[in-house]
């Protein structure tokens, strides 16, 4: 089987891989470029562990094939926290022991990270909703949520 | 297994034609890759249709109606406002598949061409009267959406066909439309039932309208008896009972863990009242 050449961008930066024209977007990063921060819960997109976001749009990378990234922007979990700082997402999630295994994690901050970028200021529905497709079976939800809203209000602070 | 990435519509067809084995098109992925890693099937072509030039656009059509690109996505359609102002029960249609990961990637087209009868957009692309350009290999034809899936899983389109645009019609005054589903839940679920009405009103009389079921039969269905059930009422109770009496009897439903056959012809009937009221509703606001 011959392989694909792809040139894409990830958390900003130019990455050029090979893969089979079966792997998943979420293969190629893990197997092939060392991003393991995106998880492999379900592989058939229904638990959310591996959001990424793809020019910007939030999906679950193992819906999206490592071909389909040729030309497009990537952004991870790896590409949150600039430099050794914190984002304040990830603050929050530690000040409100939002997790507890952590499988759940990465896919949650990406997702809550995109739901932010779009309303900086969403109601505690609003959050429950969008991250409906984020699965987690230890917190229950709640510490998750409050940690959004925290992260969120923080952030509405400083902008 | 090739993946290939035509940049026309030609291209994809011809490509389609030639192409030995099992071939599947790719628009947003949320059926084709699931079914691949579950080895329900395993295509030796992989036609991704994205890097043809117009999959991505919505656009207004010189006639009022709207041409949707086979490519794109249900958050792209919940952004486009004028889209959701002319037809809200088509875009809450789509918008109520899957995650917001899914409706990322997941697209109309493939919405349709999966076939499955529980489809959530389906049955609002019947109600709204949406047509499909099918592209083959001797050019293209235009077709219903009730038209193209014709059981679980099936389509009607021939090998090196392909659906290349959405045709949603003119709104025109005094429309409204409106999907409703039953799920024992309040998001991430698969309809038990689906309901699609869109109808037209001259003052308080209904003057035309659709009604169409998902997941009470083999394919979405267009149920002409329970839009005869509203034609000339002003949908008072009598055309309510009627419309639900006629779409319960256009259920041939399965039993299934999600829903009797009892329920789901019960349930058919309690939507189409409540869409209906819905969709009238708003047309009488679109006046």
């Amino acid at each position: 089987m011959s392989k694909i050449h792809v040139s894409t961008t990830i958390n900003g930066d130019a990455a050029e891989f090979l893969c089979d024209p079966r792997e998943t977007l979420l293969d190629v990063l893990r197997d092939r470029l060392g991003l393991t921060g995106a998880k492999e819960g379900c592989g058939t997109g229904d638990c959310g562990a591996c959001s990424v976001t793809l020019d910007g749009r939030l999906v679950c990378s193992c819906l999206v094939l490592g071909a389909e990234a040729e030309g497009r922007e990537i952004a991870t979990v790896e590409g949150i926290a600039p430099g050794e700082t914190l984002h304040p997402l990830q603050r929050k999630f530690i000040e409100h022991a939002a997790l507890q295994c952590g499988i759940c994690t990465p896919g949650i901050l990406v997702a809550a990270k995109a739901l932010l970028e779009k309303n900086p200021d969403p109601t505690e529905t609003e959050v429950r909703y969008w991250l409906a497709g984020n699965l987690c079976r230890c917190t229950g939800y709640d510490k998750i949520i409050r940690a959004v809203m925290d992260a969120a209000a923080e952030m509405r602070e400083v902008a | 297994m090739r993946y290939l990435s035509p940049a026309s519509f030609d291209d994809a067809v011809a490509l389609a034609a030639e192409a030995p084995g099992v071939t599947r098109f790719l628009a947003g992925g949320t059926d084709v890759l699931v079914q691949m890693r579950a080895d329900i099937i395993t295509p030796d072509t992989l036609i991704d249709i994205k890097k043809i030039p117009g999959t991505h656009d919505i656009a207004r059509t010189p006639d009022g109606g709207w041409t949707i690109g086979v490519a794109v996505t249900g958050a792209e359609m919940r952004e486009q406002d004028d889209l959701g102002a002319d037809w809200p029960g088509l875009v809450e249609a789509m918008d109520l598949i899957g995650s917001t990961q899914v409706q990322g990637r997941a697209t109309l087209t493939g919405n349709l061409c999966n076939a499955s009868p529980a489809a959530d957009s389906v049955p609002a692309m019947i109600a709204a009267g949406v047509t499909l350009t099918v592209t083959g290999p001797d050019g293209n034809r235009t077709v219903a959406a009730e038209d193209i899936p014709t059981g679980p899983g099936q389509t009607s389109l021939a090998k090196g066909e392909l659906i290349s645009a959405v045709h949603v019609p003119p709104r025109g005054a005094g429309g409204g439309d409106a999907y409703l589903r039953f799920i024992p839940r309040t998001e991430m679920d698969i309809a038990v039932v689906g309901c699609g009405v869109n109808l037209s009103v001259e003052g308080d009389t209904i003057t035309a309208a659709r009604v169409a079921l998902g997941a009470v039969a083999p394919t979405a269905r267009l149920v002409p008896e329970a839009a005869a059930a509203l034609v000339g009422t002003t949908l008072g109770d009598a055309a309510l009972d009627a419309l639900a009496t006629a779409a319960s009897a256009a259920c041939a439903p399965i039993d299934d863990k999600r829903g009797t056959v009892r329920f789901r012809t019960h349930i058919a009937g309690v939507l189409a009242k409540r869409a209906a009221k819905i969709a009238y509703d708003r047309a009488r606001k679109a006046q």
